[in-house]
């Protein structure tokens, strides 16, 4: 135990929510400092403060070292050390597979793959080794984080979580136009099939850094894909502070009475559009942005579909064997007396992601 | 004989010392340079000593003959500069033969008769550590043979035995020190056995009953425990690889007098995360020592059908890691070889690779229970080398010869580790099972929602319908 405790042991943080990330408003007091950011920058800023409050933790992956390809990573290297963020090899399976050996050790891995096209060579890693690594252990080894349960005295259980441990895999997802097959994949689908790990994706900056952070600090493996789409196009005023925004907890970015609409990541800027232009037909549309898709919030978007009756999902990702077909068959189960009309999917369509140019991407309209 | 030598090595040594004789005075028959450790060195109070600043030369690897001969095409003075450093070029196109003409030798210091070979490099093994090795290397022996006829007997689902590995597995473990960090394969529980993890540890794992560490959820051999540094053994072959470059990392990065310690297979080999694995920690210099188990077959397939290199050896050093080729049947050489990788991997962060092969290891036992080789192998193969290569008995001969060990101590111990496995296994056998509950646990650090909601469907089903569940089953 001592020397559970003396490897894993660094932090205590009081519990939180059943799910056990700290819950924090996700909307910045007026007091707090605001910035006008960015995706990348967003995620940049969460990555600083994950390296800042944890000297344990360490960021790598293909060309991490001079800011990435994408520049999430800008300005870690020169800040932390060379030793605490790195370029790895190229090599997928090697990078999370070193980052699960890391994170067994006790330590914050945030290991980024270049495209989330290229985590395939991972995925062996990831299913049979990161979620399975607490599980086929009996709880003595893991790759998330560590729990101890303490009857104290006055006969109240309390929850300690020892936080310090964690391996986050972050890659950028979607479509970009330009990216044709092997740069705009969106394989959320095949890891929300996997128990044991959780998947995480973010609408816009301020949500992407309270997302990412609390996916750095889940004590379980989290694979954050990031819309490369909104990389640039997205700015928002992104709080300065460290702040966490609560997985598993889908939010309701705008209510309505007649449909409710389910997505996540880039796609709810489309959604947020098909919303408008629905309002002008005289259609209420309630939008939902999903946020975990494992696991995930199936509780919100029930009581959202029992008021309103309807339930229409939205997602890049091919339509068949797409996430939105779990939703569509869970909502099915829950609410079926409550549907006035089928579960309606306007998702990809079923071919490798072509080549789309921008003088028709503006047709694409999901 | 033996004993004679040994001790005549000691007392040279000690005038060494004391009078600081020239290292002359014992002759080396070879004629190109040999990788020596000094004797000072070689002193265990250095070795075990954490302390101890001493680094392994560079010039304690075997010159190796040049890959490319030079030749008077070649113009040293003029050089080519490329990313990765200054190359000198030759006008002569000559291809890289795709093999050395020279297959690399395989370090041993045992004969097949338990005698040592003169003037071979060893580090001295002491009588209670011999002793130490031999029992654990006969308990595995037993260990094995017990577990295995209980799968035949239906009594466990499954099991794996390393038959042929006990100096693999033992010699290696005793190499070590406890705060290495071991991430084994599947044919390893001998490194388990050697730190302490007992035979009713190894049976509840086994039966898959409420006291295994595993919970229940593996299959058999599938040991792991955090207290001992023995990571949960996994099916997949070699995934354990590239994570331990990440171990070996992590307890660099905390100033750790201690080193990740992995084993792979022939067949591991060929996976690509033993690419991923090496490459890793080549680069990032990682303490991680590489123990592949060459004993020459993956289930059926003969290592002619694995790969087309001489061995696991030479990959080696196109990662630009160090390696050997150890006799696995060989106690001592094994023995010599761990410890001076670990120390090298510790001293000098830097990989190690080491092939356990030479006649090889040989896999006399099947692949597991699900396999009987004598479909793919003759019987006469398996049984020459049951009897000349036996790591078990080579070792034994050299320990007897010393007047360290006697066919009393070989009975006893024999019986009473047979006697403590039955016991362990009736006991095992009749343990509980782990509840429901430990079905739903640790898929997350805290039960998530829809696992609790499955939870209740489950037990509710087993409620209704108990005629359906085995008895004794509970919630």
């Amino acid at each position: 135990m001592a020397s559970l405790l003396g490897r894993f042991c660094r932090k205590l943080v009081v519990p939180g929510s059943a799910h056990g990330s700290r819950m924090v408003s996700t909307t910045a007091c007026d007091s707090e400092a605001v910035k006008s950011l960015n995706l990348y920058s967003a995620i940049n800023q969460a990555l600083h403060i994950a390296l800042e409050t944890d000297p344990r933790s360490y960021v790598f992956g293909e060309d991490v070292g001079f800011g990435g390809v994408f520049r999430c990573t800008t300005g870690l290297a020169e800040r932390f050390g060379k030793n605490r963020v790195f370029n790895t090899p190229l090599c997928e399976q090697g990078i999370v597979g070193f980052g699960i050996g890391l994170a067994a050790m006790g330590n914050r891995a945030v290991v980024e793959i270049q495209f989330a096209d290229y985590i395939y060579p991972a995925f062996d890693q990831i299913v049979n080794e990161a979620a399975k690594f607490r599980y086929r252990s009996g709880n003595q080894f893991n790759c998330g984080g560590i729990n101890l349960v303490f009857n104290l005295p006055s006969k109240s259980l309390l929850l300690i979580r020892l936080l310090f441990i964690g391996l986050t895999i972050r890659a950028p997802y979607g479509a970009v136009g330009h990216g044709g097959h092997y740069h705009s994949q969106s394989p959320e689908a095949f890891f929300c099939h996997v128990p044991g790990i959780k998947v995480v994706i973010p609408r816009s900056p301020r949500e992407a850094k309270g997302l990412l952070l609390s996916s750095i600090r889940d004590p379980n493996p989290v694979v954050f894909f990031e819309p490369k789409w909104l990389y640039r196009q997205a700015v928002e005023e992104v709080p300065e502070h460290d702040y966490m925004i609560p997985l598993s907890q889908a939010e309701v970015i705008r209510e309505g009475n007649d449909i409710t609409l389910v997505g996540w990541g880039a796609q709810l800027t489309v959604m947020e559009q098909a919303c408008l232009d629905a309002e002008k037909e005289g259609i209420s549309c309630e939008l939902i942005d999903l946020k975990t898709l494992l696991p995930w919030d199936k509780e919100t978007v029930e009581a959202s579909v029992k008021k309103t009756g309807r339930l229409l999902i939205s997602h890049e990702a091919p339509v068949t064997g797409g996430f939105g077909a779990e939703i569509s068959a869970t909502i099915l189960e829950r609410c079926f007396l409550k549907l006035e009309a089928p579960v309606s999917r306007v998702c990809g369509l079923d071919t490798p992601f072509p080549l789309i140019l921008d003088a028709i991407k503006s047709t694409v309209n999901y | 004989m033996a004993m004679w030598f040994a001790r005549s090595r000691n007392l040279v040594s000690i005038l060494r010392q004391n009078l600081g004789l020239s290292a002359t005075l014992i002759k080396r028959n070879h004629s190109s340079p040999r990788p020596v450790f000094t004797n000072y060195q070689l002193s265990s109070r250095v070795f075990l000593d954490p302390s101890a600043s001493f680094r392994h030369e560079s010039t304690a690897v075997e010159t190796q003959p040049d890959l490319v001969q030079q030749s008077d095409h070649e113009d040293d003075a003029q050089e080519l500069d490329f990313p990765g450093g200054k190359v000198g070029y030759t006008s002569e196109m000559k291809f890289i033969p795709e093999s050395s003409s020279r297959r690399i030798p395989c370090y041993r210091v045992l004969n097949e008769h338990g005698k040592i070979i003169s003037d071979s490099d060893f580090i001295p093994v002491s009588e209670k550590l011999a002793v130490r090795m031999y029992e654990q290397m006969a308990t595995l022996q037993v260990m094995d043979h017990i577990f295995y006829e209980a799968q035949r007997q239906g009594r466990i689902s499954f099991y794996l035995t390393s038959v042929g590995e006990e100096a693999i597995n033992i010699a290696s473990a005793a190499a070590l020190s406890p705060e290495d960090v071991v991430l084994p394969q599947y044919r390893e529980p001998g490194v388990l056995l050697w730190r302490g993890f007992t035979l009713e540890e190894f049976a509840n794992q086994c039966f898959g009953n409420k006291a295994d560490y595993g919970k229940g959820r593996q299959m058999p051999i599938h040991y792991g425990s955090n207290q001992h540094n023995y990571f949960t053994v996994s099916s997949p072959i070699a995934t354990q690889l590239p994570q331990a470059a990440g171990i070996g990392y992590a307890l660099k990065m905390e100033k750790k007098n201690a080193c990740a310690v992995t084993f792979i297979g022939d067949g591991g080999t060929s996976e690509g995360d033993f690419h991923a694995g090496l490459n890793f920690a080549a680069v990032m210099e990682a303490p991680v020592v590489f123990i592949c188990r060459n004993n020459g077959w993956a289930i059926s397939t003969h290592i002619s059908e694995q790969f087309r290199s001489d061995g696991i050896v030479v990959k080696g050093q196109a990662y630009g890691i160090r390696s050997i080729r150890v006799d696995g049947n060989d106690a001592l050489a094994v023995y010599s070889a761990v410890r001076s990788a670990r120390e090298m991997a510790v001293t000098e962060q830097r990989p190690v690779l080491i092939e356990v092969k030479t006649a090889m290891t040989y896999r006399v036992g099947h692949h597991s229970t699900s396999d009987d080789s004598t479909k793919y192998r003759e019987a006469d193969e398996i049984q020459y080398w049951k009897m000349s290569r036996n790591p078990v008995n080579r070792f034994k001969k050299w320990v007897e010869d010393n007047g360290w060990w006697s066919e009393e101590d070989e009975s006893k111990l024999r019986s009473s580790t047979r006697k403590q496995l039955l016991q362990a296994i009736q006991a095992a056998e009749k343990w509980e099972k782990q509840p429901l509950t430990e079905l739903f646990n640790d898929v997350y650090d805290v039960k998530t929602k829809n696992l609790e909601e499955q939870e209740v469907g489950l037990k509710a089903l087993v409620e209704k319908q108990p005629q359906d569940y085995p008895t004794g089953f509970h919630i």
